[in-house]
């Protein structure tokens, strides 16, 4: 309750100066703000959002990294080496990189029969990429396990394989790519192409020389989203990849086995570890994504 | 600019005000609601906490229960998982009115956090209302030959069984073979040896519970599936394509229920409790693969349940405790040592 009311007075003291500047034509930033660039920044936003991420990401995590160090940083880092959470980390990146590779790949060019080609249905694909991200990933799961688990009626046997983690992934992942890929795509200036074309270029060369670079921001972003979510995901691996140690058991299964056996501190410690290893996935993504924009603004 | 910002402010304290009142509102009525329909006789909700496989037992047992005078109007949510891991979870405050655990420890515990009287074990069955025997469960018409312990330590055998931290049922599994290769306790070190190689090479998976287990080996992986005899009987009777052979020498398991002294439905729950070792349910515990432990009704399905040539127990390795202690402590205990180098 001491929280609560805090956090309301805390709320109430950043609402104050907009009200304010509500009431008419006071409507001017405190001076601290107005000489920043990105222009009107009022106290009241800026409130919320350093409000919002303190409540919901950076308190959560703060804690959880105490709890990770509750046992000394050589806790810590027994936690983090120990055989068995190094292979599942292991397992985690090495099959979440070839899911982004494979988005990167299959992801561009859906987006690409998406936005130039026209054919029958192509509304109704087009609302199923989306499919994924509504359904819950356990569901996935299950579907997966009952096309590619024991009595496949396929034929094709892949739970309790690393192949399995890779298609339960890839189906959860598919979007991302062609969502970031598909509004750039639209926007593509179609001259150039056929300017290009009429110099003699050939199709790969058009592609590679003209249309990739215009893409290559947004795949990038989308294939790292896709390589971030598949680190941590849980629920569409759960029945098929079988949870094997060392082998296709991946970090949040092992995480949630140390809480069940009793362990938090362990648990602790490898979430971090892959807090930390998506952060400085996002963070590289952020880098790459804004030198291609600048790039991009240079070359206009 | 300072008077918008006061009326601002009241308007904020007075929402939170109103949030807390309807809060506090909202609490009272729920629990005015509780006591007034557990006063009518009406809707008593029991709270079971147990471990995953007896739920097919309590299926049967709850609806029979209900149709006795007492348990009459008597209302269940049960709650199945992990052994181990329930037991902390009601240790660490989640409300349960009685629980029914795999192991006697998980219990303990439950006395050790001042929620279960130190005499839950005093009645004549020692708070064991059914048991049952540790087992080997085989691809349908056991195509490896597996017949005895040493059978799996073959090159190439990979067996299912639960983690022990987390699972009763592993801790009866690994009981077993270390019970019949050290003679009762009498040779620990030829019992470790056997749980080493067993861990180290044939154990690949660590399912959380007997149940877990169940679903791995179901769904492909492994070559046996160490588990309870009504567990076997269980999945034979679903029709899953396995066979399951009782070694010579096992362990008898013994699972224990108890009441929680704190619990709102003192009375209910001890009606419940008491009703399971009732010739009835007795029977029906029977029908549902568990061992039974009113004599009369093990004589009427001893040809259900046969009995090995040796049937360790745990009293023979010196009782719970002391088990528990010696063998399964973490970071201490000697197979919880070798348990955990296998697979960390």
């Amino acid at each position: 309750m001491t929280l609560d009311t805090t956090t309301a007075k805390g709320a109430a003291n950043r609402a104050a100066p907009v009200a304010a500047s509500g009431d008419g034509a006071k409507r001017r930033p405190p001076p601290l703000l107005r000489s920043a660039s990105a222009g009107r920044v009022s106290g009241l936003t800026l409130g919320v959002v350093v409000l919002w991420l303190s409540l919901i990401v950076l308190l959560p995590l703060a804690a959880l990294t105490v709890t990770s160090f509750s046992d000394g940083w050589s806790g810590f880092w027994a936690a983090v080496t120990a055989p068995v959470a190094l292979a599942a980390l292991w397992t985690t990146i090495l099959v979440s990189a070839v899911v982004a590779v494979l988005n990167v790949v299959v992801g561009t060019l859906i987006a690409w029969v998406l936005v130039r080609d026209e054919f029958w249905g192509k509304r109704f694909v087009d609302a199923l990429i989306d499919l994924p991200f509504a359904l819950p990933t356990i569901v996935a799961s299950i579907v997966l396990l009952s096309l590619y688990g024991p009595n496949s009626p396929i034929g094709v046997e892949l739970n309790a394989t690393r192949w399995g983690l890779i298609v339960a992934l890839a189906f959860v992942t598919l979007p991302f790519v062609v969502r970031s890929v598909q509004p750039v795509l639209i926007e593509v200036d179609r001259d150039v192409e056929q300017a290009a074309a009429s110099l003699g270029a050939s199709n790969w060369t058009i592609f590679r020389r003209v249309v990739l670079p215009t893409l290559a921001p947004a795949i990038i972003s989308g294939g790292g989203l896709a390589f971030a979510r598949a680190i941590g995901e849980y629920g569409s691996v759960v029945l098929i990849g079988g949870n094997i140690p060392r082998e296709t058991q991946v970090a949040s299964q092992y995480i949630q086995q140390q809480i069940e056996i009793d362990r938090p501190v362990n648990a602790a410690a490898v979430s971090v570890a892959l807090l930390a290893i998506s952060f400085a996935t996002l963070l590289i993504l952020r880098f790459f994504a804004s030198r291609g924009q600048e790039r991009e603004e240079k070359a206009t | 600019m300072t008077h918008s910002r006061r009326t601002v402010l009241t308007a904020l304290s007075a929402t939170v005000a109103l949030a807390m009142t309807g809060c506090a509102g909202g609490g009272a009525s729920d629990v005015t609601g509780a006591t007034a329909s557990a006063a009518a006789g009406g809707d008593t909700v029991l709270n079971l906490y147990a471990y995953a496989v007896p739920k097919v037992g309590f299926d049967a047992i709850i609806p029979a229960f209900n149709a006795t005078a007492q348990g009459t109007g008597i209302e269940f949510q049960p709650s199945y998982g992990a052994s181990g891991d329930q037991s902390r979870k009601v240790a660490s405050g989640a409300e349960a009115d009685i629980v029914n655990f795999s192991v006697t420890p998980d219990v303990t515990r439950l006395v050790d956090a001042g929620l279960v009287e130190a005499n839950w074990a005093d009645g004549e069955h020692q708070g064991i209302p059914f048991g049952s025997v540790v087992t080997i469960v085989t691809r349908q018409g056991n195509p490896k030959g597996i017949k005895d312990w040493d059978d799996l330590l073959k090159p190439g055998i990979e067996v299912v069984t639960p983690n022990p931290f987390s699972s009763g049922s592993a801790k009866w599994n690994l009981l077993a073979p270390y019970a019949a290769k050290s003679d009762g306790g009498k040779n620990p070190q030829a019992g470790l040896d056997y749980i080493s190689t067993l861990v180290g090479d044939h154990v690949k998976v660590q399912p959380k519970s007997g149940r877990e287990a169940t679903e791995t080996f179901l769904q492909g992986t492994g070559d046996v599936l160490l588990s309870y005899e009504n567990e076997a009987l269980f999945i034979e009777s679903e029709g899953d394509p396995v066979s399951h052979v009782t070694p010579p020498t096992t362990f008898k398991i013994e699972n224990p229920v108890a009441v929680l002294k704190g619990s709102n439905n003192l009375p209910a729950a001890e009606a419940f409790r008491d009703y399971l070792y009732t010739p009835a349910a007795q029977k029906l515990w029977a029908e549902a693969g568990f061992r039974p432990v009113d004599e009369a009704v093990a004589k009427e399905f001893a040809a259900k349940f046969p009995a090995p040539s040796k049937l360790w127990t745990i009293d023979d390795l010196g009782g719970w405790p002391a088990v528990d202690k010696d063998l399964f402590t973490k970071d201490t205990g000697t197979i919880a040592v070798i348990y955990d180098k296998a697979t960390s």
